[in-house]
């Protein structure tokens, strides 16, 4: 079988996304520490992005692999000019799988149409970071039992945050309700509502979410930035609606838990962090299972 | 002014391809993406003639060559009106309307700027999403250029 890279959540059917959650799960219950034994894996990251670099790192050499690569464009041969395709085509000799991750969008798709290795998006510009929807889902499944008939909310920048907009994509397979929250500068794009239009998935917008929180089933939070208002006093009204604070968790669902794709600023206040719901520091742990999922099973050792 | 048929605008050709119906401002456009412009054969068009359809249209009358479907179909994007007619023997022998591929590749240049198609030496590649208010989403960076924005290379 023709190895398949990873570069849109959109490549993997709902099946598919099943399949590397549960193959995640076994890797949690189970560490393989052999598995990748003489593999080589190159990271290449022209903007530095720690977070998503070491759990990459992590998930490779704990399944035994090596890991090669670069952590910004200024130590590598890309100062001198050098192509992507240039790039791609010489680093596909020296290893079995590239992790990608490049500020400009679409270059994971064409780095994948280079290259003689399968190729994985670690993210490419405002576009698609599909690893990060796969350990969102793995920490929404683990921690509801299910994926399917789930109210989810998404809170903040949902216009230009690319993990709300892969989240729903990816979601929408399973019979989820959405309830959108975000100032009106910042809401949903309308190619995603009619997404859910299309599939006649139920979604609802607000502009705050205090009276409704209760409701929900996960609490995914994003950063309301404010480089994203063209005027700043429409910033100061609002930063402070986005915020969470322990108080609001009092009357959640049990099974209720908060989510963040992380580095958190400020919309999340420290005083959640002690709250049984915080789920994004072990979220960021689940990246690790998630990711040794995608690799052994692009490279067809699972 | 006369209607063709009458008096030709422009002079009809004894053998080739005429292509009728393109939008008087985009000539210059369908020259370039057909590479008339690296023709040796002898090119006649008329531009800014009236047109009930388009208002001001042009036309192109190319000697001894015979265009086929697929060029046709590459300058549907910015001519969508387009007729081509074969000519032999100062008749036409064949008629073909422009119709959009389901894709278009290396015409159309993405919207993003952000897009690795307007960064590196990539050749642009869109899904082209409906015929009536054409739109072209872009293979690598999945957004979408609409017509008022769309820029041929």
């Amino acid at each position: 079988m023709k190895y398949k890279s990873l570069v849109s959540i959109n490549d993997y059917s709902k099946k598919e996304i099943l399949r590397i959650l549960d193959l995640a799960a076994e890797f949690e219950e189970h560490p393989q520490p052999q598995l990748l034994n003489g593999k080589v894996v190159a990271t290449l990251f022209y903007e530095p992005s720690t977070r998503t670099r070491l759990s990459f790192e992590s998930a490779v050499n704990r399944l035994g692999g090596r890991v090669f690569g670069f952590t910004d464009s200024s130590s590598s041969s890309v100062t001198k000019g050098e192509t992507i395709k240039d790039t791609i085509k010489t680093v596909s000799n020296y290893c079995d799988l590239i992790v990608i991750r490049h500020p400009l969008e679409g270059s994971a798709l064409y780095a994948s149409e280079e290259a003689t290795v399968p190729v994985i998006n670690a993210g490419d510009g405002a576009n698609q970071h599909p690893t990060q929807t796969l350990l969102d889902l793995y920490s929404i499944k683990k921690t509801q039992g299910t994926l399917e008939d789930l109210n989810i909310f998404l809170v903040g920048d949902l216009k230009y945050g690319r993990t709300v907009h892969s989240l729903l994509m990816a979601m929408s397979h399973f019979n989820t309700t959405f309830n959108f929250i975000s100032p009106k500068e910042l809401n949903m794009p309308d190619e995603y509502k009619l997404h859910l239009d299309k599939l006649g998935l139920k979604y609802y917008e607000h502009l705050d979410f205090t009276e409704i929180i209760s409701r929900a089933d996960i609490v995914y939070m994003t950063r309301v930035q404010k480089e994203r208002f063209s005027d700043p006093m429409e910033y100061e009204k609002v930063k402070n609606v986005y915020v969470l604070k322990n108080s609001m968790l009092e009357n959640t669902k049990s099974n209720m838990k908060v989510l963040h794709p992380l580095p958190r600023v400020n919309e999340i206040h420290t005083d959640v962090d002690k709250n049984k719901k915080a789920y994004y520091f072990t979220q960021a742990l689940n990246g690790v299972y998630a990711r040794q999922a995608i690799i052994a099973s692009i490279l067809g050792l699972k | 002014m006369k209607k063709e048929g009458k008096q030709l605008s422009v002079s009809a050709i004894k053998n080739g391809t005429v292509i009728d119906h393109i939008p008087a401002k985009n000539l210059f456009k369908v020259i370039s993406i057909l590479g008339l412009d690296k023709f040796d054969n002898q090119i006649t068009f008329g531009t800014n003639l009236d047109s009930k359809k388009l208002g001001k249209k042009a036309i192109i009358k190319v000697t001894e060559k015979s265009f086929i479907d697929d060029d046709l179909n590459r300058i549907a994007l910015i001519a969508p009106e387009a007729k081509l007619n074969i000519i032999k023997d100062y008749e036409v022998v064949e008629k073909y309307s422009a119709k959009l591929p389901e894709e278009i590749i290396g015409i159309a240049k993405c919207v993003n700027p952000k897009c690795i198609t307007n960064n590196e030496n990539v050749t642009t590649r869109f899904l082209v999403l409906s015929d009536n208010n054409i739109a072209l989403k872009c293979h690598y960076c999945e957004k979408i250029t609409d017509q008022e924005h769309m820029e041929i290379q």
